[in-house]
C-alpha cells in the first residue's frame, strides 16, 4: 500500500491533519508511538480552548489559535463532543498586575479575540464567589472554552478512519528512507511508505526529523512537565469559568477551571525534564500546585483529589510554533515545538499544514462520499448524555444500556459494546477509559476495571491476562499457578 | 409512577437483613422491592472468601459467601423481590428514586420508606496523591481480591502492600498463599487499622513485616510497576516523610488498603444531612436520617469491622422501616443530641428521639487513638452517668458499644436533660 500522505503522531495535530485530509481524495495513514490517539500532550493538559489573546500578534500561535478556537467548537458540535463556552478569567492581585492585563487586552484585540474586557473586583467576585478576596480584576475573555481534548481527537481519529484513513498504533518510527519521491517509514519490524510525510511527533518532533534525515534542524525541544489534580465532580462548581493567575516572571500560573465533565482541574506548574516520556508527578510539584491554586481560590479543597497526573509539553528554542516545508528533504512538511496553545490551534493548524503539503505539490480534491459523523451511521453519544425519554428508549431498544458498569461515571455496558465496535475498537482499560470515561470517576476504576477486563476480553475471545492498562508490557493479571 | 411501600437501595448484608427484618416486623414481601447493582446479591462478601464472619450472629464462623447466603436464603423463604443489575441513578428527600436495569429500563418509583444500604467503596491513589508515574499494577486491595477470588487471575507476583485496614491484610495472606511474594505492609499510623486477630493470622503467621509510620513515596515503572519507594514519616510532623529514611522495594504491584469511604452520593444528592465524621447520614437509633422515611445502615452509615454488627444494624432500620409503613411507629416527645468527649471520634446514631416510654439504646463508636486502661462512658450534659464500661485497651480500629438502659432514658426525658455525651476517662498506664 502506497499512501499519499504518512502522519508522525496520533496527538491533537496529527489527527486533526489526517481528518482534515480524509475529507479529500486521498488515501493517508498516521503512525502513532502509543496504544491509542491522544495519549501524550493532548492526554494531558488543561483541557482548555484557549480565547488567542496570549500569543503575540502577528505569530502563528496567535493567527492559529483565534481561528482554531471558532473551528474546534464547530468540531466539537460536529463530532457530538461536549464543549461548553465557559469563558476565562486571567486574573491580577492589584495594580502591578494592571499593566500586563492591559497588555493582554491588546495582543487580544490585535489577534481579533471577541469581547475581551477587564473588568473590576465586584464584578469578578460576582461571577466567581470563590475567587481570593485579593483579586482585583480581571480579562474576562468569553470566547474560551472547555472540552475534552482527548475526547475530540479521538472522535476526529474515528472519523477519519471512517473516511478511510488508517492508524498504525505502538508504532514508534525508529528509522526512514526515501526512495525517489517515496517515503518509507520503519518501526523496526514494520514499514509504511507514502509521498508525503508530516512530522506531528510532539515532545519527540526534533527527534522524528533528525531521523527524517534533516541535518542542523533548527529546533531543538525542551520537554516541559507539568503536573495537575482533578477533583471531585462534589466541588466541580466552585469554579464557573476558566481562572489563570496573571502571567509573570514566574510563568504563566496555576489555573483552576471547571472540566466539562463536571470535576475541577487544577495545575500546571512547568519544569524542563530530561525524557519526554517521564509523566510522573512528584510530592513537591503537587505540593507546588496545592499552594499556587489557593493563591487564586484560598478555600479550594484539594482533600477532594481524586487523582494527579503529569503531561509533557514539546517546548522549542523559538517562541512560535515551527510549521515549516523541510529545506533538505522534499515532501516532508514539519509541525515542531507545538505546545500550547496547541491543543485549541489544533484544527486551525491542520488546514495550515494541509496548506504546506499543497505547496509540496499534493493534489486535492473533496471526496464526494465523505461522511461527517465519527462513525457511518452517526456520532456515539453516551447514555448518560441522553435525556430521560432517550434513556428510557435506549433501554427499551437494547437492554445492554439497562446495565451500569462504571457506577461513578454511569457508563454502560452498551457504551462498552458500542466501543469494542468503533471505527478504532477500545481493547485496553484506557482505551475504554478515554472513550467513556469508565474508571476515571471517584473510584477510579476500583470497581469497574475487572469488569471492563472482562467484558474486553470475552467480547475479542482473548483470556483476561492478554487484556493491558494501556500499551504492551501493562498487564493487569496473570494466570494463577495450577495445583 | 410505579410505588413499592419499601425501597431497599442496595442487596449486600445490610439491603438483606433490612428486608428480612421488615418483613418478620409485619411488612408484606410484595411491599418490599431490593436493588442490587450487582449481577447478584450478596454485595461484596460474595469475594470474601475467607473465614471470620457470623461469629456473633450465629455462633459459628463462617466465608463470606456462606454468610451472605444465608441471608439471600432468608430472603428467598419470605419471597422478597430482589432487582439484580438495578443501578439507582437518584433519589428525592420525598422517596423518589429513579434507577435503570435491564429487566425494567429506565424508571421512577416511589416509596413511603426506602432504606438506603450502598456499603462503601475504597480509598484510591488518587485521593492519596501517591506521586510517580501511573502504571498498571496499582489496585486497591478489593479489586485485587476480585480479580483473585471472582476471575480466578493474579494480580501480580511481587506485591507491596500500603494500609494496614482488614482487607489489605486479608490479601496479604491470600496473594501469599496463591504463590506471590509480598514484601511488606506499609502503615502511615503508628498502629494497625485493622483487627487485632488479623495482624496475627494475616502477617504474623506468614512473616511479613508491618512496618508501622512508613509510607509509598513514589511509584515506579513506565507501563507496570516495577517498584515503589517507602519512606519513614515524623509523627511529631504530620506524618511527613523523612528524608533519607527511603527505601526501594522492587514489585510488580502495589495494593491500596487505605481506607473505606461510604458511598453517599445519592445521599448527598437528596439534601440528607451528613455527618462528616462518619462520611454517613446523620442518624436517630432507628437510624432514620434527617429526612423522614429515609433510612440508613451498614457500611454507607459508616465502616463497621464485623458485618455482624452490619446485620444487627440493618435489623433496626428494617423494623423501623417496617413500623413507619404500618402506622406502628411511636410517636417522638423529644429528640436528644448525642456529640463526643475526649477520646471519641464519632458515635452513631447522632441522636436519639424519644417516644414516651423509651427502649433500651445501643451506642456504637470509635476512638481517637490506641489507649490503655480507660473507661468508656456516656453521660448527660448534666454530668450523670447512663452508662460505663471498663476496658483495658481500645483502639480506632475496633469499633465499642454500650447499652442505655431504657430507665436512664426515661430519666432523661423526666429530667429534661439537653444533651448526652460519649466519652473515655484515662484511668491510668501509659497511652
Amino acid at each position: 500500500m502506497l499512501y499519499d500522505v504518512l502522519i508522525i503522531g496520533a496527538g491533537c495535530t496529527g489527527v486533526m491533519t489526517a481528518r482534515l485530509l480524509s475529507t479529500k481524495n486521498v488515501k493517508v495513514a498516521v503512525v502513532e508511538a502509543g496504544p491509542d490517539a491522544a495519549v501524550g500532550a493532548t492526554s494531558a493538559n488543561s483541557a482548555i480552548v484557549h480565547a488567542g489573546y496570549d500569543a503575540k500578534p502577528g505569530t502563528l500561535k496567535a493567527k492559529l489559535n483565534v481561528r482554531g478556537n471558532r473551528l474546534m467548537k464547530e468540531l466539537c458540535s460536529a463530532l457530538g463532543v461536549e464543549c461548553r463556552n465557559v469563558g476565562s478569567h486571567v486574573v491580577g492581585f492589584g495594580d502591578a498586575d494592571l499593566p500586563m492585563l492591559k497588555e493582554l487586552l491588546a495582543r487580544g484585540q490585535a489577534n481579533g479575540v471577541p469581547d475581551l474586557e477587564i473588568i473590576g473586583q465586584e464584578k469578578l467576585r460576582a461571577m466567581e464567589p470563590n475567587i481570593s478576596p485579593e483579586a482585583m480584576h480581571s480579562l474576562w475573555a468569553p470566547s474560551a472554552a472547555i472540552t475534552c481534548p482527548y475526547g475530540i481527537t479521538i472522535a476526529a481519529a474515528e472519523n477519519a478512519v471512517t473516511n478511510g484513513v488508517d492508524f498504525y498504533f505502538n508504532f514508534r518510527v525508529t528509522d526512514a528512507s526515501r526512495a525517489g519521491n517515496v517515503h518509507y517509514l520503519t518501526n523496526g519490524e514494520e514499514t509504511v511508505a507514502g509521498r508525503y510525510v508530516v512530522n506531528c511527533a510532539g515532545v519527540h518532533s526534533a527527534e522524528v526529523a533528525a531521523i527524517l534525515g534533516e541535518n542542523d534542524f533548527p529546533i531543538t525541544i525542551t520537554p516541559r512537565r507539568g503536573e495537575y489534580f482533578i477533583l471531585d465532580k462534589a466541588v466541580g462548581g466552585m469554579a464557573n469559568s476558566t481562572l489563570f493567575v496573571c502571567p509573570s516572571d514566574r510563568g504563566k500560573g496555576i489555573l483552576v477551571s471547571p472540566t466539562v465533565h463536571g470535576n475541577l482541574i487544577v495545575g500546571p506548574n512547568a519544569y524542563p525534564i530530561s525524557d519526554g516520556d517521564d509523566k510522573s508527578t512528584t510530592a513537591e510539584g503537587l505540593a507546588e500546585i496545592t499552594a499556587g491554586a489557593r493563591r487564586i481560590m484560598p478555600n479550594v479543597p484539594m482533600n477532594m483529589a481524586i487523582t494527579s497526573f503529569a503531561g509533557v509539553r514539546a517546548t522549542p528554542n523559538q517562541y512560535d510554533f515551527y510549521l515549516e516545508i523541510s529545506k533538505q528533504i522534499p515532501g516532508v512538511v514539519h509541525a515542531v515545538g507545538v505546545e500550547s496553545p496547541g491543543f485549541a490551534s489544533s484544527p486551525a493548524t491542520a488546514e495550515y499544514l494541509v496548506g504546506l503539503l499543497e505547496e509540496c505539490g499534493l493534489k486535492l480534491e473533496d471526496k464526494p462520499d465523505y461522511i461527517p459523523t465519527r462513525r457511518p451511521d452517526g456520532n456515539h453519544i453516551q447514555w448518560n448524555r441522553l435525556t430521560d425519554e432517550e434513556k428510557a428508549a435506549k433501554c427499551r431498544e437494547n437492554p445492554a444500556y439497562g446495565k451500569i458498569v462504571c457506577r461513578c461515571e454511569t457508563v454502560t455496558e452498551g457504551d462498552l459494546l458500542d466501543m469494542l465496535d468503533a471505527p478504532i475498537p477500545a481493547v485496553t482499560i484506557d482505551m475504554m477509559k478515554k472513550r467513556l470515561r469508565a474508571g476515571m470517576g471517584r473510584c477510579q476504576g476500583g470497581f469497574c476495571s475487572p469488569r471492563v477486563a472482562v467484558l474486553i476480553a470475552e467480547r475479542t475471545g482473548r483470556g483476561l491476562d492478554e487484556i493491558n492498562k494501556s500499551g504492551p508490557g501493562s498487564w493487569l493479571v496473570t494466570k494463577r499457578e495450577e495445583g | 409512577m410505579a410505588e413499592h411501600k419499601l425501597i431497599i437501595i442496595g442487596g449486600g448484608p445490610a439491603g438483606l437483613s433490612a428486608a428480612v427484618a421488615a418483613v418478620d416486623a409485619g411488612l408484606a414481601p410484595e411491599d418490599i422491592l431490593v436493588l442490587e447493582r450487582d449481577s447478584e446479591p450478596g454485595g461484596i462478601l460474595n469475594q470474601c472468601i475467607h473465614a471470620g464472619f457470623g461469629l456473633h450472629r450465629f455462633g459459628e464462623e463462617l466465608t463470606g459467601p456462606e454468610y451472605s447466603g444465608r441471608y439471600i436464603a432468608m430472603a428467598r423463604e419470605r419471597r422478597i423481590p430482589i432487582l439484580c443489575n438495578a443501578m439507582v441513578l437518584s433519589l428525592t428527600d420525598d422517596r423518589r428514586v429513579t434507577f435503570v436495569s435491564p429487566e425494567t429500563g429506565y424508571t421512577t418509583v416511589e416509596a413511603e420508606a426506602v432504606i438506603l444500604a450502598m456499603g462503601c467503596r475504597e480509598r484510591t491513589r488518587g485521593a492519596l496523591s501517591i506521586p510517580g508515574t501511573r502504571p498498571s499494577g496499582v489496585y486497591t486491595a478489593g479489586c485485587a481480591q476480585r480479580y483473585i477470588n471472582i476471575e480466578g487471575y493474579m494480580p501480580g507476583h511481587r506485591v507491596v502492600i500500603l494500609g494496614s485496614g482488614d482487607i489489605g491484610l486479608i490479601m496479604a495472606r491470600r496473594m501469599t498463599l496463591e504463590g506471590a511474594k509480598v514484601l511488606a505492609v506499609c502503615e502511615i499510623m503508628p498502629y494497625s487499622g485493622g483487627l487485632a486477630r488479623n495482624i496475627v493470622q494475616c502477617l504474623d503467621d506468614f512473616g511479613i513485616p508491618l512496618k508501622l509510620s512508613h509510607t509509598v513515596v513514589q511509584i515506579h515503572g513506565r507501563d507496570r510497576v516495577e517498584g515503589v519507594t517507602v519512606a519513614a514519616v515524623d509523627e511529631a510532623n504530620g506524618r511527613r516523610p523523612i528524608p533519607g529514611t527511603e527505601e526501594y522495594f522492587e514489585c510488580d504491584t502495589l495494593l491500596l488498603s487505605v481506607g473505606l469511604i461510604p458511598e453517599n452520593e445519592l445521599t448527598r444528592g437528596a439534601g440528607i444531612d451528613l455527618d462528616r465524621m462518619t462520611n454517613g447520614a446523620s442518624v436517630n437509633q432507628f437510624r432514620e436520617t434527617s429526612a423522614p422515611g429515609i433510612y440508613a445502615c451498614g457500611n454507607v452509615l459508616h465502616v463497621h469491622d464485623l458485618v455482624d454488627y452490619v446485620s444487627e444494624e440493618a435489623d433496626t432500620a428494617g423494623r423501623a422501616a417496617a413500623a413507619r409503613i404500618l402506622g406502628e411507629s411511636a410517636p417522638v416527645v423529644r429528640s436528644v443530641k448525642l456529640s463526643t468527649g475526649h477520646g471519641v471520634r464519632y458515635t452513631v446514631p447522632e441522636r436519639i428521639d424519644l417516644a414516651e416510654e423509651p427502649e433500651d439504646v445501643r451506642i456504637f463508636f470509635r476512638v481517637t487513638d490506641v489507649y490503655k486502661k480507660v473507661q468508656l462512658v456516656v453521660e448527660t450534659e448534666g454530668g450523670e452517668v447512663l452508662v460505663k464500661k471498663a476496658k483495658s485497651a481500645v483502639a480506632p480500629g475496633e469499633m465499642e458499644s454500650l447499652t442505655i438502659p431504657a430507665a436512664k432514658l426515661a430519666g432523661v426525658l423526666k429530667s429534661g436533660e439537653g444533651g448526652i455525651i460519649v466519652k473515655l476517662n484515662e484511668t491510668g498506664g501509659d497511652k
